[in-house]
């Protein structure tokens, strides 16, 4: 033990003598390391948005087998029926807490230059009673819409990503003015990146007639789910699927988190390649050059151990530098970061990059790994070396 | 080139060293190659559009329909040759992550219109004699293993039929193929009649996704947009019409700014190559410093020193960067055939120009220091090993 620490720590010591080869590691690990931690914190940063979208005593209903919101249209007929299932709620006037929704899709521009484009929005139509029952919707700016004018609320989210939607300003859908008259948020949701307005407003500007993209409704209580789920099925003009508010959202952040899993893998993967080569690299010229030196300990008497764990310690504490300074350049360029990309709704949704301890750690069991491999076999290299040959220098 | 051998062999003096460097230059070229390919996809280098195809969709959103009354007057605009519409299908073949797209059309207007893709006549002819019949691209067909014949059976995500099943089926008559090579943008899409289409399906009838213009002067397809756009301003099917190439780039920008990602990534992986490759070539010139000393004793010039340190260093990172990008090609050859959708990334002429020029670039910069350092060297300090 007395002997590990020894050789260790003077082993420690010469490590600015040989900075090159040892910031070859350090950086080549830090490289690996920011690049799983940003690109994994944008996944996390979206999951995170649309899991904290919804509740699980809300219910929301869709067309039957479509997956989301844009491709759902539920017909006029059905509608009355919808809103008197059993087991929703109901306001002090004994009305349902229900709101049929209409979402179409709306371009804003967003970006400069090369990447300016014209992105997809919703456009969320809400019934009076779709603001009652979405209590995390807060006005932080201006006023709501009122029914029959065309007026809408802009998300956080979409004022801050988008152009053209500041208080006061006036967009164009379909040949008609809207009027932005107010802003919201939504505990960061991912209604957040909406505008919202009417539903029959929106309908009637839309020629959609009374049809709805989805049913939103308060159940009595999230036991009632499978009495709906079961009135639903019993009625054969019903063609439509019912889940809670929160697994609908969950879904729908699947596709992309796997997406973004599948390629950071992929391209920390070479990264990780790369950087492993060169830590190799450094710590075999890192023993070569300390090969008299590592003779002469073992001539008088260093067993082989010590040696081998000296090299590792090295490899492993450059490796860890690696890895704390690359997830401390993730944590400081990206955490936070709002951006916005194509949901699987096929709309834009907008999300803060999340580097979270998880990540972190992530991060650094990916440098401690690649630390181990690469300090291993010079490190056995080192004990192995013939003592008489190598005093001679090699 | 005498001096090859000599290169050759220095290159080689310390065997681990040089394959390690080499492993890690094969990585950095291989993650260079396919980023850029991944880049140069968002900047439409790939995209390989005709430049006589306008898209006129809803200035509200390509995903509201547009009626099919526009017709007449979008026909009548001077310049436009021919006119198409498509309604997306949002059809799920099997599983939904078979992913492809289909697209409700009239068969006569999509052959005038998309003339760079071609169908066997007879085959055209089965297509406009059959309503449920459909046509794939050549790339489609493989990746499912179709042949005209097979019954496709797909359900439609958007469009329930009449009595509000979503289950459609389409009769393969035909599969279309390039015209010349990569042609034909198209290959992995089906398409299906819209005259079937709009009187099985529930809602929407009489409307269309978006239309497609076929220009005859490409030069004048911004005066034809804008004249398109001016004649429905103000009304509720307000249109907003660009090329084909810039509706497919702004489809992709959607995703964000993701360019910018990859650029970042490939900036951290070569400050690391440069760290990694330089240490290398300076380690390998300390060591050699009384052979290059020498080597002057012979009568090697001071610039000739420099050369051949500059030439092992640019040697390295050459071999080095070309067997990661023919990797990188390679493993985008297999995606392109992998039984995913995915979008075709290609190494171009301009991945391949970045490649060579950060060989070169890297192999300078690293070789530069040692080299001058070579050149410095003053042959008897170099001979005592000082």
């Amino acid at each position: 033990m007395k002997q590990i620490l020894a050789i260790t720590l003077m082993n420690l010591r010469a490590i600015p003598q040989r900075l090159g080869s040892s910031l070859v590691i350090v950086i080549g690990i830090a490289g690996v390391v920011g690049v799983l931690v940003a690109m994994l914190s944008m996944a996390q940063g979206f999951g995170a948005t649309l899991k904290a979208t919804g509740k699980d005593d809300r219910l929301m209903v869709l067309a039957g087998g479509v997956t989301s919101e844009l491709s759902s249209t539920l017909m006029p007929d059905i509608l009355p029926l919808l809103r008197e299932l059993p087991g929703l709620a109901r306001d002090a006037e004994g009305r349902p807490l229900v709101s049929a929704e209409l979402v179409v899709i709306t371009e804003l521009r967003r970006g400069e230059g090369a990447q300016r484009a014209d992105v997809n929005v919703s456009l969320r139509g809400v019934e009076p009673l779709g603001l009652q029952l979405r209590p995390e919707a807060k006005l932080i700016e201006g006023r709501w819409f009122t029914p029959g004018l065309r007026e809408v609320v802009v998300g956080k989210g979409a004022a801050n990503q988008f152009q053209g939607v500041q208080l006061g300003a006036v967009l164009k859908f379909r040949g008609s003015e809207w009027t932005v008259v107010g802003t919201f948020s939504a505990d960061g949701d991912a209604h957040e990146s909406e505008l919202w307005t009417d539903a029959n407003t929106a309908r009637s500007a839309f020629g959609r007639g009374g049809s709805a993209s989805s049913m939103l409704a308060q159940m009595q209580s999230a036991q009632s789910l499978p009495g709906i789920q079961a009135a639903i099925k019993a009625d054969p003009r019903l063609q439509v699927d019912a889940s809670t508010e929160v697994a609908y959202y969950s879904s729908q952040s699947q596709q992309f988190t796997q997406q973004i899993g599948m390629l950071t893998s992929v391209v920390a993967a070479i990264m990780a390649v790369g950087a492993l080569f060169g830590a190799l690299n450094s710590m075999y010229s890192a023993v070569s050059t300390r090969q008299v030196e590592i003779a002469t300990l073992r001539a008088i008497g260093f067993s082989g151990l010590p040696v081998v764990l000296s090299v590792l310690t090295e490899a492993l504490l450059l490796a860890l530098t690696g890895g704390v300074l690359g997830a401390a350049v993730a944590y400081v360029l990206f955490n936070n970061m709002t951006v916005s990309t194509l949901g699987a709704n096929f709309t834009q949704i907008a999300f803060n990059f999340a580097v979270t301890p998880e990540l972190m750690q992530k991060g650094l069991i990916w440098a401690t790994l690649i630390g181990l491999l690469g300090g291993l076999p010079p490190a056995i290299r080192a004990a192995r070396m013939r003592v008489v040959e190598a005093l001679r220098g090699g | 080139m005498k001096y090859f051998p000599l290169l050759w062999a220095t290159l080689w003096r310390k065997k681990t060293r040089t394959w390690l460097t080499m492993f890690s230059l094969v990585a950095a070229f291989l993650l260079l190659g396919l980023l850029q390919a991944a880049n140069s996809l968002f900047y439409g280098g790939t995209i390989n559009l005709s430049a006589n195809l306008l898209i006129t969709q809803a200035r509200v959103s390509f995903t509201s329909p547009l009626p099919l009354r526009l017709l007449p007057q979008l026909e009548a605009v001077p310049g436009v040759e021919q006119v198409s519409w498509s309604q997306f299908f949002g059809g799920v073949y099997k599983d939904p992550k078979n992913f492809f797209p289909q697209f409700a059309v009239v068969p006569e207007r999509w052959l005038k219109t998309f003339t760079e893709c071609t169908l066997p006549a007879e085959q055209a002819e089965a297509w406009k004699g059959s309503r449920t019949a459909a046509v794939a691209g050549r790339q489609l067909a493989e990746r499912f293993g179709w042949k005209v014949g097979d019954r496709i059976p797909l359900n439609s995500q958007i469009f329930p039929l009449k009595d509000g099943s979503r289950a459609w089926a389409f009769d393969l008559v035909g599969i279309f193929d390039n015209t010349t090579a990569d042609s034909c943008p198209r290959m992995g899409n089906m398409y299906i009649r819209y005259d079937y289409f709009d009187e099985a399906r529930l809602f929407g009838q009489g409307t269309a996704g978006i239309y497609v213009l076929r220009i005859t002067d490409p030069n004048r397809a911004e005066a034809i947009g804008r004249q398109v756009d001016a004649m429905f301003e103000n009304s509720p099917d307000e249109t907003k019409t660009q090329s084909e190439k810039e509706f497919n780039l702004n489809f992709v920008r959607q995703v964000g700014n993701l360019s910018l990602i990859l650029n970042a990534i490939l900036g951290a992986v070569f400050f690391t190559i440069l760290l990694l490759t330089g240490n290398t070539m300076s380690q390998a010139v300390r060591e050699r410093i009384p052979e290059l000393a020498v080597l002057k004793t012979l009568g090697f010039s001071n610039g000739g020193v420099l050369g051949l340190v500059l030439a092992e260093s640019l040697l390295m990172c050459v071999i080095g960067g070309l067997v990661g990008m023919a990797l990188a090609s390679a493993a985008m050859v297999a995606l392109a055939h992998a039984p995913v959708s995915f979008p075709p990334l290609r190494a171009d002429a301009t991945v391949w120009l970045i490649a060579v020029a950060s060989m070169l670039g890297v192999g300078l910069l690293v070789g530069l220091p040692p080299a001058l350092r070579a050149m410095r060297l003053s042959i008897v300090d170099g001979l005592s090993g000082r």
